[in-house]
C-alpha cells in the first residue's frame, strides 16, 4: 500500500506543483525518487508530528496541497489537536495520511498500534475518512484525495500489502463495494484486515453460506444505504475490525442502523476495549487477539444460529 | 505620511476603551491580557502590516496571526479601526447572534487569519504561511503574536526549530512578555529565563523591546528582518493589565469581571464616562 500511495503521488505533484509531500522523519528511504523528481515539493519536518500538522494547515491557507505522512499513531494522536482546530475547524486542504493502522506493526507492540484511529478522526466534522484494503485501492483514494478540497485522513497498511482486487473496478467516494454476494449474513470490514474476514467469507462460502461482504473503504462519508439494504436483506450483519470497538467500523454502522429503526442481528469483532497483546507475525496477532479466520467464523456462525 | 507617534497613543487609548467596554459587555474575557498587547497591534496595523480591508485575502498581504487568540478581543478593535470590521459590531462581541467570540474566527471575521484560542497553534501555522512565501518566491511577511505562558507549549519550540531550519527570515514571532500566566507569575510556574536566550540558541535573531511602548516597537519593526536568512523574535516586555492600576502585574484579574465599584475605577482610569452602572 505505501509503494501504491508514493506511486500515486508522485503522478499528482508530477501534474500539479502545489502538492506537497511532508513526513515526519520516516520512510525516507521509500521517498527517494519523488524527492529526487521534486525537491521542492518535498518536507522532512523532523520529528515532530504538532509542528507538520500545523505548518501543513499554514501551507494550505497559502494555495498548497500537503500530504503530511508518517506512522498512524503519531499524526491521530500526537497531534490531533492540531487535526482538530489548524485543519478541520479551519477547513484546511491537508491530507493526513497514516502508515501501518491498526496493528500491521506487529512486533513493534502498542505504541506503534493504531486501534482507535476510526473513532477518533470520524469524530472530527470536516473529515473524509479513506481506509483502503489493498495496493489498488490505495492508489484511488489517494488521487480522490487530491480532488476533494479539504481535510482527508487516509489509513494505509505498510509496504507488501496483499492484493483484494484482482482487476480495476468501479471506486466512488462514499460509496461501499459488495466484494460477494450472498442472503444469509453480511460482514463488513476495512482497511488490512479486511483480507482475513474476506479469507473466512470464502470458506463459509464453501460451507454453504450466502455470505455477502462489503468493503467499506470510505468511512466518512459512509454508505448508510449499502448498510440498509443488507440489514433489510440479510438480517444479520457481521463487523470485523482491526480497532478497539469503542467508536470504530460497528459504532458507525450500528449508528446508521439505529438512526433508521432498522432491526437485524448483529455483531462486532474487534478489541474488546483494551490495547493489543503480543508480538509476533501480523497474522500471529490476528489470533492472540482474536480477530483470525477461525475467529470470524465462529462469531459468523454464532449470528447464523441465534 | 505615517501617523505620529502621539496619533498612535491616541489609538492606543481609544483601543484600550473598546477592549473594556467589549468585555464588559459579554460579562466575561481576558482584560488584561488584550491590555497588554495593545500597543504591539496599534503599532503593526499602522504602517508595518501590508494589509488592506478592501481585499483581506489578497494573496500577496501580510499575515497577522494572533496565536495568543485570547487577546482576540484587542484585535477586533484594530480591525474595526482599520476599516475590515464595522465598529457598530464591536458591542455585539459575547452576545448572541454576533460573530466576534471570546477567540476569533476566521470564517467570521474579515482580516483574522486563523482561528486561535487552543495556545500553541499559530506559530507552526505561521511557519507553514511563511514557508509558502519562500516556496512561491512571494515577498509577503508573516507575524505571530505568541503570549509568554504559552511558550510553555512544546509546539511552540516544535516551530522554534523548524523556522530556522528552514530560513524563514519572512517570519517574527513577537512574544507578549508580561511574565504572568493564569494562575501566578511564570518565574514561580515553569519559568523561561533566560528568555531571549532560549530563541538566541534555536537560531532566531533576537531584540529585546519595552512592548507598551509604540515608538520602540516601530523602531524594531522597521529593521525587520534583523538578520537576514534568519527568522526574528521580538521579546516585547509588556504589563498585564497596562491601563488599569488595579488589574496591573495582577494574576487574579486574568479572568474575572470587575464589580460596579471596580467598574467605576477603570472607566475613570481609562477616560470613560461611567452612570448608572452603563459605560458610555
Amino acid at each position: 500500500m505505501r509503494n501504491a500511495y508514493l506511486s500515486a503521488l508522485y503522478d499528482l505533484a508530477k501534474e500539479n506543483k502545489n502538492i506537497m509531500a511532508l513526513i515526519s522523519d520516516n520512510g525516507a528511504i521509500v521517498y527517494d525518487q519523488y524527492r529526487a523528481d521534486f525537491p521542492e515539493q518535498y518536507l522532512n519536518c523532523g520529528i515532530s508530528e504538532a509542528n507538520m500538522v500545523g505548518v501543513s494547515a499554514g501551507l494550505a491557507s497559502c494555495g498548497k496541497i500537503p500530504f503530511a505522512y508518517t506512522i498512524a499513531n503519531f499524526i491521530v494522536y500526537r497531534a490531533f489537536e492540531q487535526i482538530r482546530n489548524d485543519v478541520c475547524l479551519q477547513k484546511m486542504n491537508v491530507k493526513l495520511v497514516g502508515i501501518g493502522v491498526g496493528f500491521v506493526y506487529s512486533i513493534l507492540g502498542p505504541t506503534h498500534h493504531t486501534t482507535e484511529d476510526i473513532a477518533l478522526m470520524r469524530a472530527l466534522p470536516n473529515m473524509t475518512i479513506f481506509s483502503p484494503c489493498d495496493p489498488r485501492e490505495a492508489k484511488k483514494v489517494t488521487y480522490a484525495a487530491a480532488q476533494i478540497n479539504g481535510p482527508v485522513y487516509i489509513r494505509l497498511a505498510t509496504g507488501g500489502t496483499p492484493k483484494v482486487y484482482e482487476k480495476d473496478y468501479d471506486f466512488q467516494v462514499g460509496r461501499g463495494v459488495v466484494l460477494r454476494e450472498g442472503r444469509d449474513l453480511t460482514m463488513i470490514s476495512t482497511g488490512s484486515i479486511l483480507l482475513e474476514a474476506l479469507q473466512a467469507a470464502d470458506q463459509l462460502k464453501a460451507e454453504g453460506v450466502g455470505v455477502r461482504f462489503i468493503n467499506m473503504h470510505t468511512l466518512k462519508p459512509m454508505d448508510q444505504a449499502i448498510i440498509l439494504k443488507a440489514a433489510r436483506e440479510t438480517s444479520r450483519i457481521l463487523i470485523v475490525e482491526d480497532q478497539n470497538l469503542q467508536g470504530g467500523l460497528g459504532s458507525a454502522v450500528a449508528e446508521t442502523l439505529a438512526d433508521n429503526a432498522v432491526v437485524c442481528r448483529f455483531k462486532r469483532l474487534g478489541l474488546q476495549d483494551v490495547f493489543t497483546e503480543g508480538y509476533g507475525s501480523y497474522q500471529d496477532l490476528k489470533e492472540i487477539n482474536g480477530i483470525a479466520k477461525k475467529n470470524i467464523k465462529d462469531a459468523a456462525k454464532g449470528l447464523l444460529e441465534a | 505620511m505615517p501617523l505620529s507617534i502621539e496619533e498612535l497613543e491616541v489609538k492606543a487609548r481609544k483601543v484600550r476603551q473598546e477592549i473594556f467596554k467589549m468585555i464588559c459587555g459579554a460579562g466575561g474575557g481576558h482584560i488584561p491580557a488584550c491590555l497588554s498587547i495593545v500597543e504591539i497591534l496599534v503599532t503593526l496595523y499602522n504602517g508595518v502590516l501590508r494589509v488592506n480591508p478592501g481585499g483581506p485575502r489578497d494573496p500577496g498581504r501580510d499575515r497577522f496571526i494572533l496565536s495568543k487568540g485570547h487577546g482576540g478581543v484587542a484585535l477586533y478593535a484594530i480591525l474595526a479601526d482599520k476599516g475590515f470590521l464595522d465598529p457598530r459590531l464591536l458591542l455585539t462581541h459575547g452576545k448572541k447572534g454576533t460573530i466576534l467570540g471570546g477567540h476569533p474566527d476566521m470564517h467570521k471575521v474579515s482580516g483574522i487569519e486563523a482561528s486561535t484560542g487552543a495556545l500553541g497553534h499559530g506559530l507552526p501555522f505561521g511557519a507553514g504561511v511563511a514557508l509558502a512565501a519562500k516556496i512561491d518566491a512571494k515577498d509577503y511577511r508573516v507575524f505571530v503574536l505568541v503570549g509568554d505562558g504559552e511558550c510553555q507549549e512544546g509546539s511552540i519550540w516544535e516551530a522554534a526549530l523548524f523556522a530556522p531550519q528552514m530560513r524563514l527570515d519572512n517570519l517574527t514571532v513577537i512574544v507578549d512578555h508580561n511574565k504572568l500566566q493564569a494562575m501566578g507569575s511564570l518565574d514561580d510556574i515553569i519559568g523561561l529565563s533566560p528568555f531571549a536566550d532560549k530563541w538566541k540558541v534555536f537560531g532566531w535573531a533576537v531584540e529585546e523591546v519595552d512592548g507598551n511602548n509604540i515608538s520602540d516597537l516601530r523602531n524594531t519593526f522597521g529593521r525587520l528582518p534583523l538578520k537576514p536568512g534568519r527568522p526574528t523574535c521580538i521579546v516585547a516586555h509588556t504589563l498585564k493589565g497596562k491601563g488599569i492600576s488595579f488589574m496591573e502585574n495582577a494574576p487574579i484579574w486574568h479572568y474575572r469581571m470587575p464589580n460596579p465599584e471596580e467598574m467605576k475605577m477603570a472607566c475613570a482610569e481609562l477616560g470613560l464616562a461611567f452612570e448608572d452602572g452603563v459605560i458610555e
